[in-house]
């Protein structure tokens, strides 16, 4: 029997149910001093004053570090690649202020009662400058194409086709900035032995941490060690590396002290980027019978004059839809707050709300199913590029999920199914989700008592990776799940992907596939302990890839023409099928969601506990998108005004019903193992499902998230 | 006090957090500081048997009291089988929010005065003070509902 495809508990179950894990900010040393910072309270401005004579004088505090006795720093050269870093500004070596809440001191104390009682008490004063902090009034220009990611695309001329359809719906929608909120707030433990860093830190990239603070603080990279076995959640908020990381190590420099800089949840908010908001028109044109003549989906997000990124909203419109003519603009404005960042499925997440919100309406339109519209319009081959797709079965996806949905039991009318006081309605939306792949670096040993170490420095915040890949490997060696350990999380073993883009149970799967074949040879042709012990050796390791100078480099390489390579092969996507239910209290508008079904064409699935877990983790922050979550931003003075978790509003357990997910259980022909990531499909189209639903229930449309319930009474 | 079925002596100056106190100064790292304001959950710990969060409490507050964290939670009635169904049911993903989910929920059904086992909903409700930004929200729901039935 395979292991791939078993339903085995996490391996790392055991540790953590037991608070036996360590995540970063449980590491003690000997001598540990404890960091806080104090946050600029102006939007953009010069720092005219700094007063630490008060924050100096609480008992315990050993440094208090500002612009003024800071050592110099810099950011790392940005190449050809993505930055790693969230913002290029180096905070405590300027006197200039870029956004509300940069970090303009770092204090350093015995306890951490210490260090924050003195963190408040740096007095700063500034003089502001001219600053645009409103995104809803901000200039946007057209973002560029680049390499990664199209700022635009075309196909005939949408726009013509619009004006002359027979049906069209024409629709404006706006989605609010998000925050990750990883229960784990970003932590840093520093420690300096000479001129060598250890970092325990919580981090999706553990190379873009080591090139980040190799380049700050002028270290060669091989003697900087990140560790980061157990990440306490990520969603993208760990991808980059921002300035509390810097300045932990920088306050353990300065000390000479082991330091540790758990930022509070405030903390989290003012210094890591979080989701864009955005202002997205969609319109769709289409014939009597539904089939789509046009399809225009343009965006505006925001970007920090700073830093941050294009986001991808309409990335899916380009693939989900056979429209005659399409056309997509994405525009960008830039205004003076945090950088923004990658959060769970970027684009997608909010880009399907836009889309799969106009479907349904025009479904409506036409009068017509909305499942049925969409099928009507399932493309065979890409839509734009007229690429083939790698696979795509979203029509069966369709069918999984309406069946167990129980769909044909429907009334189309909105406001036609009710029961007592609650109206109840039905809604659907598509997900759609691209994983890349990334190169992974890694090693792989067998030894004489039949057990096998894999060993690559990927990263563990709650995928289940270290248990997939111990599946993936035992299969490849072709020995039991049980005999397979691994050896994650750590700079000192083979550099593995970064966490993002769904990519690493993929990127890691291949390597280990170049691995085991490899390994065979070794031992003569075959995987046993017999082979072993005719070599003589206590074990046989194999590896690929080299942490050097030219291993870097030829890392760059390999990536490199694995993407171009990638790309020619056609369109690679997981799709599915999001059916939601939602109860609306007549009389007050209360929304709960009452029942989930979701369908997913995600590939082979490695271990179906696991991929159930996340598939369902990424339809609670839809949900979450959907109904309640949202950063407020103070259009005047660019302050966040929610920072915690009290008023940002999470889903908690009472708003999550039995999540019901299904897939299809189809290999990709392109992937290793035929996998595909399933990390961020989930939350893609749940929004749009919610929002549908609440359509179909109370007659309502509500086009600006989140849905709360002074929008639908 | 007594943390985990050990006397111990904290030292500690009245601002510090029972949290704080137990993981920087005893050492007890499971208890989890996801908010530090009484938001989360990450950090329930029982006290006497009854949940609370830590990290609002004050660790002078609570000399003389029985205070079990997670790593104590295996002798008590439920602990250990709420681990064991955790990880059968995948009630966690990065693990961060499991040591007060786990605390919450025997303070939870200890809490019932009714002989009956709860219903979905009532766990939901009852847990609902417990964030979990992974989303293994049905996953734990489903221990709970294995240990109490
Ligand atoms: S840390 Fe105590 S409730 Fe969040
Ligand atoms: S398991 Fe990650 S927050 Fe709950």
């Amino acid at each position: 029997m395979t292991a791939i495809g078993q339903a085995f508990d996490r391996v790392d179950g055991a540790i953590k149910t037991t608070g036996a894990a360590k995540f970063s900010a449980d590491q003690t040393y000997p001598g540990l001093a404890h960091a806080a910072l104090t946050h600029a309270s102006t939007a953009r401005g010069r720092i005219t004053e700094i007063d630490t004579t008060d924050a100096t004088r609480v008992p315990g505090v050993l440094a208090v570090i500002t612009h003024h006795n800071a050592p110099k720093m810099k950011m790392p050269s940005v190449g050809l690649m993505p930055p790693v870093f969230g913002t290029t500004v180096v905070c405590l070596n300027t006197d200039e202020v870029h956004w509300d809440g940069q970090p303009v001191a770092v204090v350093v104390a015995e306890t951490q009662e210490a260090a924050r009682a003195a963190a408040a008490r740096v007095r700063v004063s500034c003089s502001p400058l001219p600053s645009a902090v409103d995104f809803s009034t901000a200039e946007a220009k057209p973002q560029k194409n680049s390499m990664l990611q199209a700022g635009s695309a075309r196909k005939g001329d949408a726009l013509a086709a619009l004006e002359s359809a027979p049906v069209a719906v024409d629709r404006e929608f706006t989605t609010p900035p998000h925050n990750h909120n990883a229960i784990e707030p970003h932590t840093t433990t520093a420690v300096w032995d000479g001129d060598r860093l250890t970092v325990h830190e919580p981090t999706q990239n553990i190379g873009g941490v080591r090139r980040t603070l190799s380049a700050a603080f002028g270290v060669p990279i091989d003697k900087i060690r990140v560790v980061s076995e157990h990440v306490g959640g990520g969603f993208g908020g760990k991808g980059l590396v921002w300035p509390g990381t810097i300045l932990a190590v920088l306050a353990a420099r300065v000390t000479g002290r082991p330091v540790r800089l758990v930022l509070t949840r405030e903390g989290v908010y003012r210094t890591v980027g979080g989701r864009t908001p955005s202002v997205q028109r969609v319109a769709i044109g289409a014939d009597r019978e539904g089939r789509m003549t046009s399809l225009v989906h343009t965006s505006v997000t925001r970007v920090g004059r700073t830093g941050g990124g294009p986001e991808g909203v309409t990335i899916q419109s380009s693939h989900l839809y056979d429209a005659r003519n399409i056309l997509l603009r994405q525009n960008i404005a830039e205004v003076d707050l945090l950088a923004n960042t990658f959060m769970r499925a970027p684009g997608e997440a909010i880009g399907t709300f836009a889309l799969e919100s106009t479907v349904d309406e025009l479904a409506h339109e036409l009068h017509m199913d909305p499942i049925d519209l969409r099928m009507r319009n399932e493309p065979t081959r890409d839509p734009i590029g007229d690429k083939p797709f790698t696979r795509r079965n979203l029509r069966a996806a369709y069918e999984l999920g309406a069946k167990e949905f129980g769909w044909e039991q429907r009334t189309p009318q909105p406001r036609s199914m009710r029961d007592g006081q609650w109206l109840i309605g039905w809604g659907v939306a598509t997900a759609f989700h691209p994983p890349v792949h990334l190169v992974a670096n890694a090693s792989l040993r067998f030894s004489t008592d039949g057990t096998a170490l894999l060993r690559c420095g990927f990263h563990e915040m709650g995928m289940g990776a270290a248990t997939a890949q111990a599946q993936i490997t035992a299969d490849a060696l072709g020995i039991p799940f049980e005999a397979v350990r691994v050896e994650h999380g750590d700079s000192s073993l083979p550099a593995g992907p970064m966490a993002g883009g769904s990519n690493q149970t993929g990127s890691v799967a291949a390597a280990v596939h170049t691995l085991a074949p490899k390994l065979r040879r070794a031992l003569g042709g075959e995987i046993s302990v017999e082979a072993l012990a005719r070599k003589r050796k206590p074990y046989v390791e194999v590896s690929i890839g080299a942490d050097s100078p030219l291993g870097r480099a030829t890392g760059q390489a390999r990536l490199m023409s694995k993407f171009l390579r990638d790309r020619r092969k056609g369109v690679r996507a997981v799709t599915g099928a999001q059916f939601c239910e939602v109860r609306v209290d007549a009389d007050t508008g209360e929304i709960r969601v009452s029942r989930w079904v979701g369908a997913f064409d995600c590939g082979t699935v490695i271990n179906p506990k696991t991929a159930a877990s996340q598939l369902r983790g990424g339809i609670v922050l839809g949900i979450g998108a959907a109904l309640s979550e949202e950063t407020l931003v103070d259009p005047r003075t660019g302050r966040i005004m929610n920072p915690s978790l009290a008023e940002y509003h999470l889903p908690v357990h009472a708003d999550v019903p039995e999540i019901d997910v299904h897939w299809l259980d189809e290999p990709d022909p392109t992937m290793p193992a035929g996998l595909l990531g399933v990390g961020e499909v989930g939350v893609t189209g749940a929004a749009a499902a919610v929002a549908n639903a609440v359509f179909h229930a109370t007659g309502k449309r509500v086009r600006d998230l989140p849905i709360t319930l002074d929008k639908v009474v | 006090m007594r943390v985990n079925g050990e006397p111990v002596v904290l030292d500690v100056p009245p601002q510090v957090s029972l949290l704080d106190g137990l993981r920087d100064r005893l050492g007890l790292t499971g208890p989890k500081k996801g908010c530090d304001q009484g938001a989360c959950g990450a950090c329930t710990v029982l006290a006497d048997g009854e949940r609370i969060v830590s990290c609002l409490a004050l660790a002078v507050q609570y000399e003389g009291r029985e205070i079990t964290t997670i790593e104590g939670v295996a002798s008590l009635p439920d602990g250990a089988a709420l681990q064991r169904e955790f990880i059968r049911r995948d009630g966690f993903q990065c693990g961060f929010c499991t040591s007060g989910q786990i605390c919450s929920a025997i303070g939870m059904l200890a809490e019932r005065d009714s002989d009956a086992p709860p219903t979905r909903d009532e766990i939901r409700e009852g847990m609902s003070g417990n964030l979990c930004r992974c989303g293994a929200y049905n996953g734990i729901v489903d221990a709970i509902e294995e240990v109490a039935t």
